[in-house]
């Protein structure tokens, strides 16, 4: 079970005698939950039409799972996101078992490298990967060659079972 | 010069079919095959043994969870489902080769030792000493038929 969940929001705008049947919008968001996945609905709702809050809805709200979930995918995300000095496009690739693991790891991964918060981050589009020619990345690139092995060499013992003095020297190897 | 003959080390590798002892984590103890790959400090393995207690359900593991094996399922095919893996699981006999390593017959006596009652504690002590006594008996003949020095 990870931190975030995909969700499906659909909203629009309050029905109003110009316009009884207002235009449905839906969008797919990566949230901690339901209500953080409505705030982010109108917030990029807000930029993109001329709806808010106090005069739209949300018309339904659910959760998409993952269709197959024991399979290892490769996502490409793009994504945008403002850094101190400015705003900037990116494309990564992960490899993942499902969507929300792929955006999880998105977003350890930009804290990590660039000090990117949540709130700094817009994610605008999630990919599966099928075709191995269309990935773009090295690092992934490296994982689809065939028979790929490898060994674990120099490994330490789990810290937890560690004490503080040692009366012998560690075997790394095994 | 001598010849030296210097040999490549032989590495158990992360590879696909790799049979893996899980170490930490709620599958403690039990065995999974390595059936895909997912980078290098992520593996998906498959457990699919034949006792109910020991089945380990695909599932991603962290390679600092998990130690190689020497035991190997050749020829497993990438990303192979649950029930091809099982056949395969039977067709090597990888319980039962595990069962028969040092390692397994080691956690497996003192899992055993530790689950003793009073009585059969007991019981191990008077074992141990009368083993203990036969040793001695043995000794002492060797040494009293040995010339003296």
């Amino acid at each position: 079970m990870g931190r975030l969940t995909e969700y499906q929001v659909i909203g629009r705008h309050l029905p109003t005698e110009a316009n009884p049947t207002p235009k449905l919008y839906r969008m797919r968001i990566f949230a901690p939950n339901a209500v953080v996945a409505k705030s982010r609905f109108w917030y990029f709702l807000t930029q993109l039409r001329k709806v808010k809050k106090a005069n739209g809805e949300i018309v339904s709200l659910n959760v998409i799972s993952e269709k197959r979930p024991l399979k290892v995918k490769t996502f490409g995300i793009w994504l945008r996101y403002d850094s101190r000095s400015g705003t900037h496009n990116m494309y990564k690739e992960f490899r993942e078992m499902s969507r929300t693991d792929a955006v999880e790891s998105l977003y350890q991964d930009m804290a990590a490298r660039h000090r990117a918060r949540f709130g700094s981050i817009h994610i605008l589009k999630v990919v599966e990967i099928e075709k191995a020619d269309s990935i773009r990345r090295p690092y992934i690139k490296q994982l689809l060659t065939k028979n790929l092995k490898f060994p674990l060499p120099h490994r330490s013992g789990s810290s937890s079972q560690k004490k503080v003095f040692a009366y012998s020297r560690p075997s790394t190897f095994a | 010069m001598a010849d030296i003959d210097v040999k490549i080390a032989q590495w158990k590798l992360v590879e696909v079919g790799r049979v893996v002892l899980i170490r930490r984590g709620p599958f403690i103890g039990k065995l999974a095959v390595i059936v895909e790959i997912v980078d290098h400090k992520r593996v998906l393995v498959d457990g699919p043994s034949t006792e109910e207690n020991k089945i380990v359900p695909r599932h991603v593991l962290p390679l600092a969870h998990a130690t190689l094996t020497h035991f190997v399922i050749p020829k497993l095919p990438r990303a192979a489902g649950t029930g091809p893996v099982k056949k395969l699981w039977e067709q090597n006999e990888i319980d039962g080769k595990w069962a028969k390593t040092g390692f397994a017959q080691k956690t497996e006596s003192t899992h055993r030792r530790k689950n003793l009652t009073d009585f059969e504690r007991f019981k191990v002590l008077r074992l141990r000493k009368q083993a203990r006594f036969e040793v001695q008996k043995a000794h002492a003949k060797i040494r009293a038929a040995a010339p003296k020095a």
